[in-house]
């Protein structure tokens, strides 16, 4: 192994373990609002993971949807809906027992997963020289422009619903 | 930048003569030099905001027909360090209720949020290179995404200082920052449409040539529009009066920094001057033709360019960190619904109606 793919090596670990240490954080964390916090910390690892793949678009727009849009929704959510003057929100575990099959079958389907799976190879330098924001617009606008399109109207109609439901009610 | 670190490289082998530099793979480098990038921003954007917080109250005071600070050196010169000397000195206090992890780090996310978008900027050009720490191809959907750390930073530290004031300021603050990147990414939206990349390099480069080449002036009067939502969106982002609502002292004592002092205190007074000074910065890369002239040629003589482009640079940014202060000792506060209403019934129509008045313009031309 050369010098730099030591470098390589070290970075890539620092980054997953970053991202499976906040998870463990996001999961075992007894405070709610620390799991919350520390879910920004997964997905800045995820990012990174993107990044260490050459995908600079996706790294981005995952911080953009994820940090940005989903963890402060759920913070907000947080925050509003529990007793927010308390500040030592417990994260109580129920029913352990009844929960542990269920994770054990989820493990064993993602190992097996991992395992089947023909992961492609592709050299890093090929990578490097292709932006990917072209492609992906290409491709968006082009071979997947029906499923874009009934995203975009689904969201659209979420967007509706939620500005309906938040809409003061009209007084008879 | 790879060249330039290479060069770089060369240039410390040759002086030194320590030939075993050469056997130590360019990445150690790339990683050594990420260091001493990350130092000279860091220095740069702390002496700026030193800096900027005496100008800051100069323009005040001159705008008020008062004469501002003027006991610390000569016309006060000397006041901001005087004041730096007393934030480090002061006591670090932390309340007994609060959430002390949390607390802590809550400063250092938000400082590292606002430093992480000065990576993305070029600066300028040396030999037709950027002169930028990192060159982007996503560059502006980058500037985008460090936004949600400035949001979640300020989460923290409203929730972790157990106190009413700092939860309300920080909701407000995080519900008026994701409100107003709206009306942001659109008008980088229409940016990205008339430059054809995201890369901010490229972006710079196409708006060569004189003031009539920047991009403010391209489609008229389009992009002009697309400049003003860009610019009030902006400054309500980096929650400057007149949108300083999540700090407004007359109903939140200070908003979501109400608990901090000391150091601490002063990280979250610098990273809203950075944030002036990055807005700023891209705001001329984008609008206002980056390093380029006025001129469609050069004023200095060929080795002079680049310290001209520097000029260049440095003056419009400052010029638009003046023009914020400008307008905040100008502008009175607007309520929180008002401001709610501004982003959403009068930027973003405006920024949408631009986004397809140039989309068409594009198309037919």
């Amino acid at each position: 192994m050369s010098n730099s793919e030591i470098i390589y090596t070290v970075i890539f670990y620092v980054f997953g373990l970053l991202t499976i240490g906040s998870a463990c954080i996001v999961a075992f964390s007894r405070n709610i609002l620390h799991s919350a916090f520390a879910l920004l910390l997964t997905f800045f690892g995820v990012a990174g993971l993107y990044v260490f793949l050459q995908a600079d678009f996706l790294a981005a727009a995952q911080v953009v949807i994820y940090v940005g849009g989903i963890l402060v929704l759920i913070l907000f959510a947080v925050m509003l809906t529990n007793k927010i003057t308390d500040i030592h929100m417990s994260n109580p575990a129920t029913k352990p027992w009844l929960a542990a099959p269920l994770v054990l079958i989820v493990f064993a389907g993602l190992t097996w997963l991992i395992v089947k799976t023909d992961w492609a190879v592709v050299e890093t330098a090929k990578l490097i020289s292709e932006p990917t924001v072209e492609k992906i617009g290409y491709a968006i606008m082009g071979k997947y422009l029906l499923p874009f399109e009934l995203i975009s109207v689904l969201l659209l109609g979420a967007l509706l619903g939620a500005a309906y439901l938040a809409r003061p009610k009209k007084k008879d | 930048m790879q060249e330039l670190i290479i060069w770089i490289q060369k240039f410390v082998i040759e002086t030194t003569g320590w030939g075993f530099l050469k056997t130590l793979p360019i990445e150690l480098w790339y990683i050594l030099f990420m260091f001493v990038f990350g130092g000279v921003v860091l220095g740069v954007v702390m002496f700026f905001a030193g800096v900027a917080s005496y100008a800051e109250r100069k323009v005040a005071g001159h705008i008020q027909s008062r004469m501002g600070p003027m006991r610390v050196g000569p016309h006060g010169l000397l006041q901001f360090m005087a004041d730096g000397i007393k934030l480090v000195m002061k006591e670090d206090l932390i309340p007994a209720k609060a959430d002390r992890f949390l607390f802590k780090a809550a400063p250092y996310v938000l400082f590292a949020g606002t430093l992480a978008l000065f990576a993305a900027i070029p600066y300028n050009q040396l030999f037709g290179k950027p002169l930028a720490i990192t060159n982007l191809n996503i560059g502006l959907l980058y500037v985008l995404a460090m936004s949600g750390f400035v949001v979640v930073s300020i989460l923290m530290a409203g929730w972790a200082s157990s106190n009413k004031w700092s939860l309300l300021g920080g909701m407000r603050s995080a519900a008026q920052i994701i409100s107003y990147e709206v009306p942001v990414a659109v008008s980088f939206l229409a940016i990205i449409m008339i430059a054809g990349t995201m890369n901010m390099f490229d972006i710079v480069s196409m708006q060569e040539g004189g003031i009539w080449n920047w991009l403010i002036f391209r489609y008229p009067p389009f992009t002009c529009f697309v400049f003003l939502v860009y610019y009030v969106a902006a400054m309500a982002e980096v929650n400057r009066t007149p949108f300083d609502i999540p700090e407004a002292e007359s109903e939140l004592v200070a908003g979501f920094h109400t608990e901090y002092s000391g150091m601490r205190f002063a990280f979250f007074f610098m990273s809203e001057y950075a944030n002036m000074l990055a807005v700023s910065a891209i705001a001329t890369v984008l609008f206002w033709g980056g390093w380029h002239s006025v001129l469609p040629f050069s004023i200095l003589p060929e080795p002079w360019v680049v310290l001209e482009g520097m000029g260049w640079f440095a003056g419009k940014t400052l010029f638009s960190v003046f023009l914020m202060m400008w307008l905040r000792w100008t502008l009175p506060r607007y309520r929180v619904d008002q401001l709610m209403k501004l982003c959403w019934k009068v930027l973003l129509p405006i920024a949408f109606a631009n986004v397809i008045a140039i989309g068409i313009w594009i198309a037919l031309t």
